[in-house]
């Protein structure tokens, strides 16, 4: 069991409650099963964590088990629409494009997931990030692996443009550029770069290295996203997964040929200069980072202040 | 261009140094009738289409056609022979680093000529005899190996729309088991990749700009309406080579 991550879109809100020995994680997340208006339900999970014998995870069963057995669920997960218009994008990425971006290929993820879901009694109950990271399989990606990264990586994305967005960053995050890149410029320029030289379809991401609390840029092909590069650490110590994902990510960019093929056709320079100029919302960057640094303290977690 | 028209008789030498050193990829791709040679360095060009673009409407339209032949296939071979001079440098200086940094972009780049110069000549217009089935030695090999055309049409279809991002889907013969076999590949590696003694005789481009103006998501139309322009002449004259 690990944790719901803060920046997940299927989470809402998550509160940590520390103790000397034991962490519980409440996670309050959108029902997993169909409703017909949005309710949540909290699904409550306890970990614990005894330093003297090492770490142990136990799940606590959730308290829907039994409604989920008796009632006939076929949904796990909703499709979260962006958080603007369709159309509100226009000239950048047009409302066609978002339109079957989202309501296509976005939808289409999410349908084969939940359809996965359906079949599978162990996956049942996870939240999004373990599906992820459980599917993931240490580098085996089971098949449902890709559906699940690729809703997370949409809900992402979608939360990572906004419109009348692009631009230079304000002060804490241009600050955090100027120092791990040297000049706003030259990440602009390294970025760009990235999104250029991906071979075949994938993701460019600005992530944030906590070990070294240091901005990179970084590339995953089709599904893959960098949180699954913590996995390594989540095999040692199941809890430490909670407040140690090692790429925080900040912001992403869908550089699959499906994001642009519509307005740009194979001009990606096009489309990646429009997605620097005038889509890419520094302001969600700068909420992400904040909640990211504030976690950064590996020892008891920092309990945000409501 | 500039480079190249520097390149000597001499640096030739080099050049079949970097062909060894970078597998068989290249010296596959140097095999192809899109090669031109100019002033020493053998660099690939863009092979005209044997038909209009037009010509496989309605099954791919004139502007996936287009765009695909002269955007995305040109890309390819200009990359390509960027990379080519980099590489062809890097060899002449001994920069073994710059050599092996190459590797990624030649594989890219000149398995998407590769590829590319394979899938023109995979498909036909239907008055030039486009979705007609396979006939002869290819035909019979088929039934042998799937049952049937449409069981293979099936198979290529199931492993096509499966298909994680970018790639393709073949139909290949291994000509040493002579064996037939469905196999996809990522990005734009080659078939050879997955087995040195891999021949294509059939890919699909499915890469989302093979069909994203006239099919949107959904790829399996695409590739349903792909086989009313298969050129299996092809198929079956690669195949006749090979299994004489």
């Amino acid at each position: 069991m690990s944790s719901c991550n803060v920046f997940a879109p299927s989470c809402h809100l998550q509160v940590f409650l520390a103790n000397d020995s034991c962490h519980a994680l409440y996670n309050l997340k959108a029902p997993p099963f169909m409703l017909p208006s949005p309710v949540s339900s909290i699904s409550l999970a306890f970990l614990f964590c005894d330093s003297a014998s090492g770490c142990t995870a136990k799940k606590q069963s959730s308290p829907f088990d039994r409604r989920r057995r008796a009632s006939k669920a076929v949904a796990y997960f909703g499709l979260k629409p962006p958080p603007y218009q369709l159309d509100a994008l226009e000239p950048h990425m047009s409302k066609k494009t978002v339109e079957l971006h989202w309501g296509g290929h976005h939808r289409g993820y999410l349908e084969n997931l939940n359809k996965a879901l359906a079949k599978d009694d162990v996956l049942y109950s996870y939240t999004m990030d373990e599906l992820i990271t459980v599917t993931y399989n240490r580098g085996n990606p089971l098949p449902i692996f890709n559906n699940a990264a690729q809703v997370w990586n949409h809900d992402f994305f979608w939360e990572s443009m906004q419109p009348g967005g692009g631009g230079i960053p304000e002060l804490g995050l241009l600050d955090q550029i100027e120092k791990d890149f040297g000049s706003f410029t030259n990440f602009r320029e390294k970025f760009v770069e990235a999104a250029l030289t991906s071979f075949g379809s994938g993701w460019v991401w600005l992530v944030l290295k906590r070990e070294e609390k240091h901005l990179a840029i970084v590339k995953t092909s089709n599904a893959f996203t960098p949180l699954i590069w913590d996995d390594i650490v989540s095999k040692y110590c199941l809890s430490r997964r909670l407040i140690n994902v090692f790429f925080q990510p900040i912001i992403n960019l869908d550089v699959w040929e499906h994001a642009y093929y519509l307005d740009y056709k194979n001009e990606r320079a096009k489309y990646v200069n429009a997605f620097m100029d005038h889509l890419v919302s520094w302001n969600t960057a700068m909420g992400r980072l904040a909640r990211a640094e504030a976690f950064v303290n590996l020892g008891e977690p920092n309990i945000p202040v409501a | 261009m500039a480079l190249r028209s520097l390149f000597s008789r001499k640096s030739l030498a080099g050049l079949s140094a970097a062909s060894r050193t970078s597998s068989c990829l290249d010296s596959r791709a140097l095999g192809l009738a899109g090669l031109s040679q100019s002033r020493g360095l053998k660099t690939a060009s863009l092979p005209d289409l044997p038909y209009d673009y037009g010509a496989l409407e309605p099954a791919i339209s004139g502007d996936i056609m287009q765009l695909h032949h002269q955007k995305h296939h040109q890309t390819y071979v200009t990359n390509y022979n960027k990379a080519l001079e980099q590489l062809h440098e890097a060899t002449l200086k001994g920069d073994v680093g710059t050599v092996v940094k190459l590797q990624s972009a030649i594989k890219f780049n000149g398995g998407g000529h590769v590829n590319h110069s394979i899938f023109w000549k995979n498909l036909a217009p239907v008055r030039e005899g486009g979705g007609e089935p396979p006939h002869g030695s290819l035909g019979w090999a088929i039934d042998t190996h799937f049952g049937s055309v449409e069981a293979l049409i099936q198979k290529m279809n199931a492993e096509g729309a499966a298909l994680q991002g970018s790639g393709w889907v073949w139909l290949g013969l291994d000509k040493e088991t002579k064996k037939l076999v469905v196999d996809t590949t990522a990005n734009q590696d080659p078939l050879v990749t997955k087995g040195a003694t891999l021949i294509p005789l059939l890919g699909i481009d499915v890469w989302e700009h093979a069909y994203y103006l006239q099919y949107k998501n959904v790829r399996p139309d695409y590739l349903k309406n792909i086989w009313k322009v298969m050129n299996w002449k092809y198929a079956g004259e690669i195949y006749q080579q090979e299994c004489p």
